[in-house]
């Protein structure tokens, strides 16, 4: 039963990149499309703890910590540079 | 395994998935930008804490002792969530507002996304 679970939800999350995407590729604004990678990023982190699940590992928790840290990272430079100019001060 | 645990962790794995899709189809389905950001920074990041939730079910079932790890990344995402959603509002703000569309700031700084924050040289 996990398993179909499991299809189920990693289904969910790669028709969700999918509307990611094309938020990116339409999106008239550019906060649209930093809203749209950052969606990208937490939905990869979801499939990465998918895939340890349905591995049964741990391995994967560091790899979904590490790209969580990036992507906030990344979404707070864009911002920052479209606010300010400017990444650093 | 028991079945109740594995009912237990499929459960949260199919909300968690519903909710992703949730998210993610309100970003293409809803029509502002300012609408936009409700979608993903709510429902996404409620459907990666369920996915997190079943995997701590599922490692707690299969080896018995707790995984710290789950907890730390949904703790980040949900203290990291607000401040996203907030500096996308403001990027979008400084972006498409001029500083007369908008009410006077209430304090004794102006708007912080045209001042220099208080304390800084340029400030006022």
């Amino acid at each position: 039963m996990i398993e179909y679970a499991l299809l189920f939800a990693a289904g969910c999350y790669g028709i969700a990149l999918l509307m990611d995407l094309w938020r990116i590729v339409l999106g008239p604004d550019s906060a649209d499309r930093i809203l749209a990678l950052d969606t990208m990023v937490i939905n990869v982190i979801a499939l990465l703890v998918l895939y340890g699940v349905w591995r049964g590992t741990e391995v994967y928790f560091e790899a979904a910590m590490l790209i969580a840290m990036v992507g906030f990272v990344s979404t707070v430079a864009y911002c920052r540079y479209i606010l300010r100019g400017d990444i650093i001060e | 395994m028991p079945f109740v645990v594995e009912l237990l962790i499929a459960i949260a794995l199919v909300i968690s998935g519903i909710f992703g899709l949730v998210g993610s189809f309100g970003l293409i389905k809803l029509k502002d930008t300012v609408q936009r950001l409700h979608a993903p920074t709510k429902a996404t990041t409620l459907g990666v804490g369920g996915v997190l939730v079943a995997s701590m079910i599922y490692f707690f079932a299969k080896t018995g002792n707790v995984s710290i790890h789950e907890l730390m990344i949904t703790v980040f995402l949900f203290l990291t969530a607000p401040i996203t959603a907030n500096f996308i509002a403001k990027a979008y703000l400084a972006k498409n507002t001029k500083p007369d569309e908008l009410p006077g700031a209430s304090g004794d700084f102006g708007w912080s996304i045209y001042d220099d924050p208080p304390g800084s040289d340029k400030a006022g």
